[in-house]
């Protein structure tokens, strides 16, 4: 027998509206635009592109504005509305030799070509809050200086690479069409092509504590930054009605080449091996800590034992998307007094079978 | 002329359209919609654009390499509007096609006219020079100013002698 039970309408009804009133704050505070969060809360703003696998800084926005700022709750309104939207291709591979850069950093070396960029980091910085920068205080326009040369700035794998000191990108079999997470189920063993999107999309926390925890010992690498870089890159399609591809516009995206210990093999001289983080925005934490999991996941593939969390590939893939976890954890709020009111039954059983036993056993005594 | 010259000569042709349309599209794509209504105004004035397909918004999936230069993977979905638009023409019609990222069915649906008012051909001059030059000016300008930002932030390491000898 199924007893439904109604009611909470009002309450519900209510409720979001309490929520809109909540979201919106003192009315006489002036209310929060778009552009105020894609400008000045542009992090967020690309924390939720990224991890809600759809670049679109207005849309997200608006999402953060929604969720009152809870970045997760902004992700699940972009999946949310992604669903809505029918697919019309996949863009060519976007180059990220050819970034337009704004930041380029290498841990490995100091006088790489295309040198050292630090961009607009919070490297440096003390982290001491400063109480002038809540009020509206003029800021300097940045400083400027002229760039003649035309430089390109490698990426730092293909100058080590150029040596055979680094392991090779390796070939994508061109016929095969990646593996898609939004399409398909996903499948174990994955490939590394399924891992990395499940990581360009998994959640930043979660994917940083992995990333540390191999740091600390569980799946050691020896990791090195050979190189992070930011900035904006072109998106080409091929348009089937043109026959050829067409830039349909730019994303800014973060690049991460971790470069972690050597592997050689009888054929092969010992040489470093890659890991590798990609990620929409600006995120340098992200694509960090995505570079240090694909290398842990990639164990296998360099005869490593497979002992730590980082390396155990459905544990990771299985809980790296937040808004599988917090759909599951968040629905245990929901309303379960039949199933709970079952387990109530079963434990008054159980203690009543015990009180009966033990009057039994005394009176055997 | 050989015919294989004459040949070769017609492709090359066919691949300096094909370059030149690629970039006027790549400029379209990447200009506001203000201006490309503004162009539209004193460029495409009296014609008709007869919607094909769209404008409609979607999604491309932008794609990465593993590496940076390796095997493709999927990295993230991005919206995109797409329109594709007929042009009447004097020797018929001619199909300007369109896709730009974000959500903005105004300017998919121009950049689609311009796209079918560069095939026809007799503005195609004007086009280059009022629109796609000024777009691609703007956008080299912004990265110009982007980039001469970053090179004040280029570090230019020094070595500190210490100590005699």
């Amino acid at each position: 027998m199924y007893v439904a039970v109604k009611g909470g309408e009002a309450a519900i009804a209510n409720a979001h509206r309490l929520l809109d009133d909540r979201r919106r704050g003192d009315r006489s505070v002036p209310v929060l635009t778009l552009d105020q969060i894609t400008q000045q809360l542009a992090l967020a703003v690309d924390r939720v592109m990224a991890e809600g696998s759809l670049y679109d800084p207005e849309l997200a926005a608006m999402a953060v504005k929604q969720a009152r700022g809870d970045l997760i709750e902004a992700i699940f309104l972009l999946r949310a509305y992604r669903t809505t939207l029918p697919r019309f291709a996949a863009s060519k591979p976007i180059d990220t030799g050819a970034m337009k850069i704004e930041r380029r950093i290498s841990a490995t070396y100091k006088d790489l070509p295309g040198g050292q960029l630090l961009g607009p980091t919070f490297d440096y910085t003390h982290r001491l809050i400063e109480p002038d920068m809540a009020d509206d205080r003029p800021v300097p326009e940045p400083e400027r200086r002229s760039c003649d040369r035309h430089e390109s700035a490698p990426r730092v794998t293909d100058i080590l690479g150029a040596d055979a000191m680094i392991e090779p990108d390796g070939e994508g079999t061109p016929e095969r069409e990646p593996a898609d997470l939004t399409r398909s189920p996903r499948t174990f063993p994955a490939d590394r092509d399924a891992r990395l999107q499940a990581l360009a999309r998994g959640d930043e926390g979660f994917l940083l504590a992995l990333g540390y925890s191999t740091q600390r010992g569980y799946g050691r690498t020896h990791p090195f930054v050979g190189e992070i870089r930011i900035g904006e890159v072109e998106v080409e399609i091929e348009l089937p009605e043109l026959g050829f591809p067409v830039a349909i516009g730019r994303v800014k995206v973060t690049e991460c080449q971790m470069i972690s210990q050597f592997k050689g093999s009888k054929s092969e001289p010992p040489q470093f091996t890659r890991g590798y983080g990609l990620v929409f925005g600006q995120s340098e934490r992200k694509a960090m800590s995505m570079s240090l999991v694909d290398r842990a996941l990639r164990a296998e593939e360099f005869d490593e034992e497979r002992v730590s969390p980082a390396q155990d590939e459905e544990f990771v893939l299985a809980h790296s998307d937040n808004v599988q976890a917090t759909g599951f954890v968040e629905h245990l709020k929901l309303p379960h007094y039949v199933d709970f009111q079952a387990e109530l039954e079963l434990l008054r059983r159980m203690r009543s079978e015990q009180q009966y036993e033990d009057a039994h056993k005394e009176a055997a005594q | 002329m050989t015919v294989s010259a004459k040949h070769r000569s017609h492709e090359q042709q066919v691949d300096a359209q094909i370059e030149a349309r690629r970039r006027a599209m790549a400029a379209f794509a990447q200009a506001g919609s203000t201006f490309l209504a503004d162009a539209w105004e004193r460029l495409g004035a009296g014609r008709t654009a007869l919607p094909v397909r769209g404008p409609e918004v979607g999604l491309v999936m932008v794609r990465g390499r593993a590496g940076g230069g390796g095997a493709p993977f999927n990295l993230g979905e991005a919206s995109v509007t797409r329109a594709s638009v007929r042009l009447e023409d004097r020797d018929g019609a001619v199909v300007g096609h369109a896709m730009v990222l974000g959500r903005d069915p105004d300017k998919a649906g121009l950049a689609a006219r311009f796209d079918a008012l560069w095939q026809v051909g007799d503005q195609r001059e004007r086009i280059e020079t009022e629109v796609v030059a000024p777009i691609e000016e703007a956008l080299a300008e912004g990265d110009r100013k982007r980039t001469e930002e970053t090179e004040a932030t280029r570090v230019d390491f020094f070595t500190m002698v210490r100590g005699e000898d």
